[in-house]
């Protein structure tokens, strides 16, 4: 029996094609994946991301248990509703997941992490909270049901849809977030576009999702939701990163932080470990598609990529790719495509940001 | 949408139309369209390759996954639909119309073994369930 969101009615009503993710009956496209892409870039749509696991860390000294759990460093947000976005580390300093802690007040911080990956997470951090900090509680947030709203126009939508909403959210800057009653309103995405993401009380969702929709804000599939992320250069778990490789071969060095003397777990580590691959981006200058697990043949070794796909904005194939890390942004390299070497252009990325190609 | 009765299927969902000229013209199925997504790059195979029956000879990739397609009959390729390269998405708008490419069949007899709009409709429906 797959899991359901408070918004999977909804996603029935609207004709969706749904599918088996992770074990959540989620919504695929609601028509056309790349109409869908393209509501995003230009006005504004709606996700139901309501299968992330939402988890309140309250009780003192909750910061200096970040402190150790999370690569990233937690003494970045000091200003309540900040964000900051994190890896957690094993021992082995590969990703258990990566995730977005907001800093609420000393005693309380929350925590996003993925769908896949939640119950793995909360056992890791149930653990290290026994071990290095017992007076804590972790709480998962199973009663509340998230919304993403991106795109151009996603801010006065939501504001249109949501009466008392704009003198709340207004004023947030990106990576920051609001209560609003029992809401909770965060200027993040996982598009490149701006907009927010809504945490409410999973009866009330269906209301919201309504409300947004009478605005004209289209809901968007799990379909759109990559190419989306894929074209703003946004890693995905358990594709450009897993339990398996640094988050310095992953693209995420800007995350770890390694110049406060903190020891979090992993940092040994990543440390002692020499550094031979990166994440690059890859512009298929050949016709065709590239995708995930395809062999990059290069002059100094070979890579593989770890995301591909069709960007609906380039209109042309992008990819992440894994390569060795003598690789220069401009190279070209060789993609094997059934048997085939196709050229590629490596690239830093984003490959688009805010609507328009980088 | 129905399923034009005028053609004939295989159970890897390609159709295949024979022409008053005795030539075979070969696309991918409504349904099949329907199952990949939206299109954005179509391979075909070149003119003038011989094809066996059930042979891997073009590639249709949507949004979503790559997608083989495999020759219905035996034959060789005579013709590529060019516009279909570069207009992937013509698929999706009609299936029926936005043809992969033309086969001269190394035998009309072997057309017959084919599905016809009924069987084909059946199986369509025992996907669904």
């Amino acid at each position: 029996m797959l899991k359901q969101t408070p918004l999977n009615a909804a996603h029935h009503a609207a004709g969706a094609k749904m599918v088996d993710f992770g074990g959540w009956d989620m919504p695929l496209h609601y028509g056309s994946q790349l109409g869908e892409h393209h509501k995003v870039r230009t006005d504004a749509g709606m996700f139901d991301v309501s299968h992330m696991q939402v988890v309140d860390l309250t009780g003192e000294g909750a910061r200096a248990f970040l402190r150790q759990l999370m690569a990233n460093n937690v003494d970045k947000i000091t200003l309540p509703g900040k964000a900051l976005y994190s890896c957690m580390l094993n021992e082995q300093g590969g990703v258990i997941d990566d995730l977005i802690i907001y800093f609420m007040r000393e005693d309380w911080f929350r925590i996003v992490v993925n769908a896949g990956t939640a119950e793995k997470d909360l056992a890791w951090m149930d653990a290290q909270r026994e071990k290095l900090a017992s007076q804590l509680t972790l709480t998962p947030r199973r009663d509340l049901a998230m919304i993403a709203v991106q795109g151009p126009n996603a801010r006065a939508k939501f504001w249109a849809a949501m009466p008392g909403s704009q003198d709340i959210s207004q004023h947030l800057k990106p990576f920051q977030a609001a209560e609003m009653g029992t809401m909770f309103i965060a200027r993040t995405g996982y598009t490149g576009e701006d907009g927010f993401e809504i945490m409410i009380p999973a009866k009330a969702a269906p209301f919201l999702w309504q409300a947004l929709q009478e605005q004209g804000v289209a809901p968007i599939g799990l379909g759109a939701r990559d190419t989306l992320r894929l074209e703003a250069g946004m890693n995905l778990y358990g594709q450009d990163m897993d339990e398996n490789v640094s988050p310095l071969e992953s693209g995420l060095a800007w995350t770890v932080d390694l110049a406060s003397p903190r020891d979090f777990i992993g940092r040994q580590a990543l440390t002692s470990q020499p550094v031979a691959h990166q994440l690059m981006g890859l512009l298929l200058t050949d016709k065709g598609v590239l995708r995930s697990h395809q062999k990059v043949v290069t002059a100094q070794g070979e890579g593989e990529i770890t995301s591909g796909g069709f960007s609906p904005t380039l209109n042309q194939s992008i990819a992440l790719a894994r390569l060795p890390a003598t690789i220069a942004a401009g190279d070209t390299v060789q993609v094997e495509i059934r048997g085939k070497l196709l050229n590629a252009k490596v690239v830093r990325y984003p490959f688009v940001r805010n609507g328009k190609a980088c | 949408m129905t399923i034009p009765a005028d053609l004939k299927y295989t159970k890897s969902h390609e159709w295949v139309r024979l022409e008053a000229d005795g030539s075979a013209t070969v696309g991918i199925t409504h349904h099949a369209q329907e199952l990949l997504g939206d299109m954005v790059f179509v391979e075909n195979p070149v003119v003038g390759r011989k094809l066996t029956q059930g042979e891997e000879c073009a590639v249709v990739e949507s949004v979503k996954a790559a997608s083989d397609v495999y020759a219905p009959i035996a034959g060789e390729v005579i013709a590529a639909n060019g516009d279909v390269e570069s207009a992937p998405e013509s698929i999706n708008q009609d299936a029926y119309t936005a043809w992969l490419f033309k086969l001269k069949p190394a035998s009309a007899a072997d057309l017959g073994a084919l599905l016809d709009a009924a069987a084909y409709q059946a199986l369509v429906d025992s996907e669904a369930h």
